[in-house]
């Protein structure tokens, strides 16, 4: 996928202003969090969950290779094949070869993040393969040429009104008569429209919640019933991965279940949780005849073992997205690239270079509000914080800001230089201020004053108050 | 027990009295209050922008200057939390001031927490006539996972009461250099600030960081609204006689 994440600023413009948008975004900021704080005080053993959730990702981490392998080993046990990917260009070249060999027309797809960090449907489709999104979000944004704004709840962007715009003017035989404004309506729609598409298609993609290590198994979770369909009806099914999803048991999965639906809906569990090993065999009543996994590296192994691999426990339950005012405030999309939010902000610069997204980690208060609901309890201000060492280490963050701090710095290590510097500050902007208290513009202070006053010092700096009190 | 106040650089700058605020409120608890010279910033605008090594620096020169005190206390969540939960992080690797940095992080901390969880002290000798909300900082709320100290203490101020802020866990949009970074993201979330603000009905807005006061009462002004915004500690110490910050005088 394209990425303008260099162009954060821009994008953040055109998001405040777009009204679609902020009535869309209301939602997010009230629903989402509500309903998981009701799940957590629910359970009152959330937070240890969360520690063993943190803790077992760890572990996976610290022998990544060795679940990877035995991962591999128990696919193929299974009849199925786990096909290694550096890039995303080699992701994309395997999953067409797949689709070549079996003539495929048209895939039918679960959701899956990694099919856009590679931009799987694009080069389907410039390839003559039709790929049909299954899940409603995805369904939606596919009909409107979009990408997803949220790790779960791809549309979120919109509002009912254009939802329901969008299905008429593709659903042309509806009745115009017909309620679309509740979302069951809406999902039946989707629904009658899909279940045709479900029988013709030749493979179905999914991505991955969790990869089980001993025992070679894919798990996605939906709340559609569409993940099953994707996987069970095609004769091919090919699960796409990132290297970190894995887990070494099947026990290990449910402990992430259980945090991962909490953190994402509030749900205890999702709707539906599916688990796939290998392809139908003699006997079984469905299934597909192929099974594939693609994993994908992408930069992830490059992480391990530097400041950033935490990021890799991220299991992409959407929290820290739900609940960062900055999101909330400007949506998914002006993040720019695939990921959107706090987590989006840490790994975009991994994976597409700090150097094409650095407004990204610049772009937060460091309120911390991620990290506090993180069911990984992924320390994302400090990342954030990596992020901008490394970006000014690399002279990327503007001249202006480097002066600004260099200026800083040489007053704020010399007491006696800043106590003159502060002691004259001080009294000037109080003079200037007047009676008033405050400033209503001031050069050098229009980012601030743009919209709120500047208050005015009291006048003397506290310093040289005690110095002449004592 | 000797206490050593940091006065943070905005309460140098912008508004003494808060400083002299808390040297009242720590006398009153027994404290014998020194304020070193040798300070000046804690580091967060280096730190926060990437710029480790100037952080690292101010690091060193606060570490050095508050060597000897029983405790170091701060008006302030924001700096209070760069001292203790930053500062080891930020000297890690460098052996003879991480030692030195934990010792500080151990005994610093931000003035209500100090008061309430160090000095179990609450005896306020203060009056403040009417309803107040009062703003959690994200650095006080989730670093130093401060809350209940502040409102324990506001609920011996005779006269006052307390009208909790609804949605009040979000960020006030300051976060520092962020805020002029992000002019216009950091002014909508000060919007809603302000907006919940006014929902309460307070007349008084209070909060322990100045950076929040600054952006908060600064919206208000503009707004035009007649809410006024203090540190928690001027209401503490009795010492309201000045105007409100933002208001003429
Ligand atoms: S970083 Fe944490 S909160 Fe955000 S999506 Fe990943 S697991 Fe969820």
């Amino acid at each position: 996928m394209q990425s303008t994440s260099h162009l954060f600023k821009d994008n953040v413009a055109r998001a405040l202003v777009d009204p679609n948008l902020q009535q869309a975004l209301v939602h997010v900021r009230t629903k989402f969090i509500d309903k998981r704080q009701d799940a957590i005080n629910a359970l009152p053993e959330f937070e240890a969950l969360r520690d063993a959730a943190r803790d077992l990702k760890n572990h996976v981490l610290s022998r990544l290779d060795q679940y990877l392998v035995q991962f591999e080993e128990n696919v193929a046990r299974h009849g199925g094949q786990v096909h290694w990917a550096q890039t995303p260009a080699e992701a994309r070249q395997t999953i067409l070869e797949i689709c070549r060999r079996a003539n495929a027309r048209t895939v039918t797809k679960g959701k899956t993040m990694v099919g856009e960090e590679i931009g799987i449907n694009d080069h389907l489709a410039a390839n003559g393969i039709e790929p049909i999104e299954t899940d409603l979000g995805e369904y939606i944004i596919q009909l409107r040429g979009e990408t997803p704004s949220h790790v779960i709840a791809p549309a979120v962007h919109l509002t009912k009104a254009q939802v329901e715009e969008t299905f008429r003017k593709v659903h042309t035989e509806l009745d115009p008569a017909r309620n679309l404004e509740e979302p069951e309506t809406l999902l039946n729609e989707a629904r009658h429209r899909l279940r045709g598409r479900f029988i013709v298609a030749d493979v179905g993609i999914t991505g991955a919640n969790f990869l089980i290590a001993d025992s070679g198994t894919t798990t996605i979770v939906t709340n559609e019933g569409n993940g099953d369909l994707t996987q069970t009806l095609p004769r091919i099914h090919i699960v796409l991965a990132g290297i970190e999803k894995i887990v070494p048991s099947i026990k290990d999965a449910g402990l992430l279940l259980r945090v991962l639906a909490r953190s994402a809906t509030g749900q205890e569990m999702s709707a539906y949780t599916t688990f796939s090993t290998g392809p139908r065999r003699p006997g079984d009543l469905d299934g597909p005849d192929e099974f594939h996994v693609v994993l994908l590296d992408n930069g992830r192994s490059k992480l391990l073992g530097t400041e950033f691999e935490e990021m890799l426990r991220c299991i992409r339950c959407g929290a820290c997205l739900n609940h960062c005012p900055i999101y909330h405030a400007v949506g998914g999309h002006a993040y720019g690239w695939v990921y959107a939010g706090p987590i989006g902000a840490i790994t975009t610069p991994a994976l597409i270079g700090i150097e094409n997204a650095t407004p990204l980690p610049e772009a937060s208060s460091l309120c911390g509000r991620c990290e506090s609901v993180c069911p990984v309890r992924i320390p994302i201000p400090k990342m954030l914080r990596h992020w901008r060492e490394e970006a000014f280490e690399r002279r990327l963050t503007g001249t202006c800001a480097r002066w600004a701090l260099a200026l800083w710095a040489a007053l704020a290590t010399r007491p006696a230089l800043y106590r003159l510097a502060t002691g004259v500050g001080a009294r000037v902007l109080r003079l200037l201020a007047g009676r008033r208290g405050r400033f209503a513009t001031l050069p050098f202070a229009s980012a601030w004053t743009k919209h709120r006053d500047l208050p005015a010092p009291q006048g003397r700096t506290f310093m040289a108050q005690y110095r002449s009190r004592k | 027990m000797r206490v050593g106040l940091f006065v943070t650089c905005l309460v140098d700058l912008y508004r003494p009295v808060i400083g002299f605020a808390a040297i009242r409120l720590l006398e009153q608890a027994g404290c014998a209050v020194a304020v070193p010279e040798a300070q000046t910033c804690c580091g967060q605008p280096g730190y926060n922008s990437g710029d480790k090594a100037s952080a690292q620096k101010l690091a060193r020169q606060v570490i050095a200057a508050f060597d000897g005190f029983d405790y170091v206390v701060a008006p302030s969540g924001s700096c209070g939390g760069m001292i203790k939960t930053h500062y080891p992080e930020l000297l890690a690797d460098d052996p003879a001031w991480a030692l030195r940095a934990n010792a500080l992080a151990a005994k610093t901390y931000e003035l209500t927490q100090f008061l309430r969880d160090v000095l179990n002290w609450d005896a306020i000798a203060a009056r403040f006539d009417g309803k107040v909300t009062y703003h959690d900082s994200c650095s006080s709320l989730r670093e130093l996972k401060v809350k209940g100290q502040p409102r324990a203490l506001l609920a011996k101020v005779d006269g006052l009461a307390l009208a909790e802020l609804p949605n009040g866990e979000p960020c006030c949009g300051f976060g520092g250099t962020f805020c002029v970074k992000f002019p216009d993201i950091s002014n909508k979330m000060v919007e809603d600030k302000v907006a919940n603000i006014a929902a309460t009905g307070a007349a008084t807005v209070l909060a322990a960081d100045m950076g929040c006061l600054l952006n908060i009462a600064g919206k208000l002004k503009r707004e035009g609204s007649q809410v006024q915004a203090r540190h928690v500690a001027e209401v503490l110490a009795g010492m309201t006689d000045t105007p409100a910050i933002g208001e003429e005088g």
